[in-house]
């Protein structure tokens, strides 16, 4: 069977590249296009890891097709830094020390981020059932969810 | 395996019809791709249907809605108007899954993928919505309790495509409610479930009631007698209490890791007597009472 051609944007570069039809749209980032930030925990939408934005939804990358990204536009974690300078949400998560391993991070920032954009004022309560399909194994959740808050305030131009 | 995007619900039916093998439909995908890569399914051919806009709209037309089979949870909550009408529906299917899940999940996956534990299903059928489905022969309609026959099973023709789900209009004082039992407060599957939909007269007296339990047979299964306890009452405790033995006396659960059969038969007894009591609650106060 031959492989497919997926014309695509990827962080805001249009990009192209061949896939196998039950490939996922996590693999053909990590083997194919070497975005390797997007983790696979679980494969099977659990764990968040490899959490994305296909266009501007939060989703597992894990649970789709890289057949499907056809002309979407795609959001990774390596599009959320500018340059040399951290998005909020990263800076707070390496203030309050909201990691130990790594491995749910970029999972975490993307969805936390996606929260933010959507609701820049969000009560603990909010960020705990948005990041409910991100699990961490390592810190707990308070950590993260003083970070988010923090970056929320960042984001809103208050000092915190 | 191929993969194969269909324009049009036709071609999606002419493609899953014309597969020698294995066929299957990919709308969010939640289901299926973890069938897959776990190995318990292998489909020959997957058509993805998400490219359809029938499949992919939420309309509204004389006070009844039709929801796109594989519209996603998260595109069902942010509908201006659908979850006023239909509260229990919406809150079904945002139960689902995580936040990522929703962007993907839909109903129609979930009514196809005929878990008995599926969340949004209850909800449908104490609606009473019914499904607009196309294959190789024509259109037809089916009642959304028609749809699951069996864990993991469904009415499904070879070549058939669920296309949409219909809700109709509703009378004035109308509401519904699903609540489901997870041992944690989010990302679990429901070990119970129950939807209650509910219509009032002006004096709050119930005049229709619908009540359907998920996770206690192998399929979502509506319980007549429990309705019947609500019709004619103001949703008092006696009528509360007599949905609760209705409910608990109508399952036939399993056990499992998650759940006993006995406990699963007494909790699916509270969950029905808690979602009728939030839908009288929604209904009444619509009602300007």
């Amino acid at each position: 069977m031959s492989k497919i051609h997926v014309t695509t944007t990827v962080n805001g570069d249009p990009t192209e590249f061949l896939c196998e039809p039950q490939e996922t749209l996590l693999d053909v980032l990590r083997d194919e296009l070497q975005l390797t930030g997007s983790k696979e925990g679980c494969a099977s939408g659990d764990c968040g890891a490899c959490s994305i934005e296909l266009d501007g939804r939060l989703v597992c990358s894990c649970l789709v097709l890289g057949a499907e990204a056809d002309g979407r536009e795609i959001e990774t974690v390596e599009s959320i830094a500018d340059g040399e300078k951290l998005h909020p949400v990263q800076a707070q998560i390496l203030e309050h020390g909201a990691l130990q391993c790594g491995f749910c991070t970029p999972g975490i920032i993307v969805a936390a981020k996606a929260l933010l954009d959507r609701n820049p004022d969000p009560t603990d309560t909010e960020i705990r059932y948005w990041l409910a399909g991100n699990l961490c194994r390592c810190t707990g959740y308070d950590k993260i969810i003083n970070a988010v808050q923090d970056a929320a305030a960042d984001l809103r131009g208050e000092a915190s | 395996m191929r993969y194969e995007v269909a324009d049009t619900v036709e071609s999606a039916a002419s493609l899953l019809a014309g597969e020698a093998g294995q066929s299957y439909v990919l709308a969010g995908g939640t289901d299926l791709l973890v069938q897959l890569r776990a190995g318990l399914v292998q489909p020959d051919l997957v058509v993805d249907v998400k490219r359809i806009d029938e499949l992919r709209t939420i309309s509204e037309a004389d006070g009844g809605y039709t929801v796109g089979a594989a519209v996603a949870g998260a595109e069902l909550g942010e509908h201006a108007s659908i979850g006023n009408v239909w509260p229990g529906v919406v809150e079904g299917a945002e139960l689902i899954g995580s936040t990522q899940v929703q962007g993907r999940a839909s109903m129609g996956g979930n009514l196809c993928n005929a878990s008995p534990a599926a969340d949004s299903v209850p909800a449908l059928i104490a609606a009473g919505a019914t499904c607009t489905i196309v294959g190789p022969n024509g259109k037809r309609e089916a009642a959304v309790a028609d749809i699951p026959t069996g864990p993991g099973q469904n009415s499904l023709e070879k070549g058939e495509v669920l296309v949409s789900l219909h809700f109709p209009a509703r009378p004035a004082n109308s509401s519904d409610a699903y609540l489901r039992m997870i041992p944690r407060t989010e990302m679990d599957i429901a070990i119970v479930g129950a939807a209650v939909n509910l219509t009032l007269d002006d004096d709050g007296t119930c005049t229709a009631a619908t009540v359907v339990l998920g996770a206690v047979a192998p399929t979502a299964i509506e319980v007549p007698e429990a309705g019947a306890a609500l019709v004619g009452t103001k949703v008092d405790d006696a009528a509360l209490e007599a949905v609760s033995a209705a409910a608990s006396a109508a399952a036939r659960p399993i056990s499992d890791k998650r759940g006993t059969a006995e406990y699963r038969t007494k909790v699916v007894g509270v969950m029905a007597k808690r979602a009728a009591k939030i839908a009288y609650d929604r209904a009444a106060n619509k009602g300007g009472k």
